[in-house]
């Protein structure tokens, strides 16, 4: 299910380029992500696909490029600062390496993702302090939206444990939700099957389907399990050295020379040594 | 007998030698000047060296005799110690005997504390013990606020004892005041006598010069000591860690040095002395009335007594502090402190999910400024007279080591900790000079102990389950 062109994508990167000193990390690289769809961007160790993620989350601002949000309003997110373009532009994210708040309830971290929205219905803490209904109203659909992600991710029992004492492929899934407790309209995932088993792994694809399918939002993925990639993305985007060397649906990107090249390493290299 | 025996006893032997080697240029002799510039003769004490080298040998042995497994020996020579320091025995110092018999508690308390764990470990594992500890925690909290609100009537509230109360009560609030700044945000705060030093100028300035009192003032300095807190913070919380520390602690040391040296406004090193102490209802705490004004005494009908200012004063101090803790209690579950959490345990994070981490930081800074300078206001009414030698880094240091060893964020950690270290250098003034060695020793235990504070446990601030239900609660 290819997105069609006629569509308008979420997030368009035109001419992305990253420079870190003398080092290109990105190269000029331009592609779409599109609402209800998964688009993963895959490629060798070191092709910037986390370079990407951290210019579209506002961690790098890039050297050259434009990238444009088109969901409840335009964003030009090269323009933004770091948390505005979670807070305003609803861009969510998760980590390669998990950054949870470890030392802070499952439920906290799924609360403290809600925390603009809650800021402003406690008045910025002054109706809070007073106790408002208002305030208790809103806290109390915040706990409802989290206990709804502790179902979809399994770990209503587990929501008053601290963070850090869950097992590892609970933190991953604990980090997802938590995203998606922004309520974002593109969700960033970096290597989110990363140390996970064949059984956590197929769980995490349902989740992310039912993500795009039930939610409707646009994901971005990187991932280097291809079981993974292959069967849930919609569209795939392939670095190598900073560049875009392929795009397409699954089938076709497997299949294309240059990403086997890139992959497996070229006939030349091997006689040049 | 073990066979490790002489293993145990080399290894004490050793130990002995070496405190000996290092013991006889610090104690062994002391260089005495013999008066009329005939220069300087040797004043030996190798009795004291012979005593504590006898000492460490005993303790190390019953150290390593309780490392092994062999308790009973380990506190016969314990008590054989503690007995030695509390006899009529003749010791060539005082400290000695303190010496020997801190020595001998210290030996007892390590052979049992492994029976003694295991015996709490198993006593809190029965339903019973699970329902006290429950209880415990919960009610403990009150019995202090009880305890301490009784206080000035209980019958060993003598003068000396309010006087300690006063200066408990305004470290616990710094405390807690800081904690909000250290234990919640994680933002470690070298400087936080330079807003207690502005609230105390605050109000002895405005009331010196403007005539204002104690209650008007007391908002004004917190609001002024918050002014600061987000004057400083804005630059400097973009700062993490080692960094933050450093530029906080220059700026307690540049408003340290303002203050000494803007005579004009300060009057330097001299000081402001006269400041009125808070008024009741308007009379105040003196025998004689001033021209205009009613004391307490006139106003309640009762005989002057000294004491009443004091009581007064605690009461004032155990206001403001509760003050602090339900504020800050109150705030931990607002979507403000939960922030505030997250920033301490991961600040990447927090940008992600969308949130101004210098907005809350700025927040928790400047809260924690404002109730620093109520408690420097408050400081300045009790003393009367303020001088910038008040402020120096050690007071920042200490409301730290509260936070600290209290464990970073928990209320009730703080109040032990303050009465720990405030009070055990005061309980400990027979001790001479050696005081400070007991509070470093207190120190040191508490890190051993508790190396995350005296109170590590953590309260969720908002629960999916109740208390006590599933969830491992």
């Amino acid at each position: 299910m290819t997105p069609s062109p006629s569509r308008v994508p979420l997030i368009e990167v035109e001419h992305l380029t990253m420079r870190f000193g003398g080092l290109i990390a990105i190269d000029d690289v331009s592609f779409a992500a599109h609402q209800r769809a998964i688009t993963a961007i895959i490629g060798p160790n070191g092709a910037g696909k986390t370079t990407v993620f951290n210019c579209i989350t506002g961690f790098y601002k890039p050297t050259a490029g434009r990238l444009t949000l088109r969901g409840g309003g335009e964003f030009l997110l090269e323009r933004m600062r770091g948390h505005e373009i979670g807070q305003k532009a609803r861009v969510a994210r998760t980590f390669q390496n998990i950054r949870l708040f470890p030392g802070m309830t499952v439920l906290e971290n799924l609360m403290v993702a809600q925390h603009n929205k809650l800021m402003r219905a406690s008045g910025w803490s002054i109706l809070g302090l007073l106790g408002v209904a208002s305030f208790q109203r809103a806290e109390a659909a915040a706990v409802e939206l989290a206990r709804l992600w502790l179902e979809r991710i399994g770990l209503t029992g587990d929501a008053d444990r601290p963070a850090g004492e869950l097992p590892y492929g609970a933190q991953r899934r604990l980090e997802i939700a938590r995203a998606m407790c922004t309520e974002p309209v593109l969700l960033c995932l970096d290597e989110p099957a990363a140390g996970l088993n064949p059984r956590e792994s197929a769980e995490l694809n349902q989740l992310l389907v039912s993500i795009r399918d039930r939610d409707g939002i646009g994901v971005l993925l990187i991932e280097h399990d291809m079981s993974v990639v292959m069967n849930i993305s919609d569209h795939i985007v392939v670095l190598d050295y900073g560049r875009k060397i392929a795009e397409g649906v699954p089938l076709a990107v497997r299949n294309d020379p240059a990403v086997i090249r890139a992959y497996l390493g070229t006939d030349d290299e091997a006689i040049d040594g | 007998m073990s066979p490790r025996l002489p293993l145990m006893l080399k290894d004490a032997g050793l130990t002995a030698f070496v405190a000996a080697a290092l013991g006889i240029f610090i104690v062994g002799f002391r260089t005495v000047d013999t008066g009329g510039g005939k220069g300087l003769s040797f004043d030996y004490h190798l009795v004291d060296l012979a005593v504590a080298v006898v000492v460490i040998f005993i303790g190390r042995l019953g150290l390593s005799l309780a490392a092994n497994g062999q308790r009973w020996p380990a506190i016969v020579l314990g008590g054989a110690m503690m007995a030695a320091g509390a006899s009529p025995m003749k010791l060539p110092s005082g400290f000695l005997h303190w010496f020997v018999a801190m020595g001998g508690v210290l030996l007892v308390i390590r052979a049992v504390w492994p029976w003694a764990n295991d015996a709490m470990g198993a006593a809190a594992r029965t339903p019973s013990g699970v329902a006290l500890g429950k209880a415990g925690a919960k009610w403990f909290g009150w019995l202090l606020l009880a305890g301490a609100v009784l206080m000035p009537v209980m019958p060993f509230a003598d003068q000396k004892t309010m006087d300690l109360g006063v200066l408990i009560l305004t470290y616990v609030m710094l405390g807690w005041g800081l904690n909000i700044v250290v234990g919640l945000a994680g933002l470690l705060d070298l400087g936080y006598v330079a807003f207690y030093a502005v609230g105390a100028y605050a109000y002895a300035l405005l009331s010196t010069q403007y005539g204002l009192g104690f209650w008007t003032v007391l908002p004004l300095a917190g609001m002024m000591a918050a002014l600061f807190g987000i004057v400083l913070g804005f630059p400097v919380l973009r700062l993490r860690g080692d960094y933050l520390a450093i530029v906080t602690l220059g700026f307690g040391e540049i408003i340290r040095l303002v203050l000494l040296n803007w005579f004009d406004l300060t009057n330097g090193p001299a000081g402001i002395g006269s400041i009125p102490g808070p008024t009741l209802f308007g009379a105040v705490f003196a025998e004689t009335p001033p021209a205009g004004k009613q004391t307490v005494s006139e106003m309640l009908g009762i005989a002057f007594d000294g004491n009443h200012r004091l009581i007064f004063l605690y009461y004032i101090i155990l206001g403001l502090a509760l003050v602090t803790n339900l504020f800050t209690q109150r705030m931990r579950r607002l979507p403000v402190g939960r922030a505030w959490e997250a920033l301490r345990e991961d600040e990447t994070a927090c940008k992600a999910l969308g949130i101004n981490p210098t907005n809350t930081k700025l927040t928790a800074f400047a809260i924690g400024a404002m109730f620093a300078g109520f408690a420097g206001s408050f400081f300045a009414a009790k003393q009367r007279f303020i001088s910038p030698e008040s402020f120096v880094f050690i007071e920042s240091a200490i409301i730290l080591a509260i936070v600290v060893l209290g464990g970073m964020g928990s209320q009730i950690g703080v109040v032990l900790a303050a009465v720990l270290l405030i009070g055990l250098p005061e309980w400990f003034r027979d001790l001479g000079n050696y005081r400070m060695l007991a509070f470093g020793l207190a120190m040191v235990l508490i890190m051993v102990f508790r190396p995350r504070g005296l109170v590590s446990h953590r309260e969720p601030s908002i629960r999916l389950h109740p208390a006590g239900l599933g969830g491992g609660g």
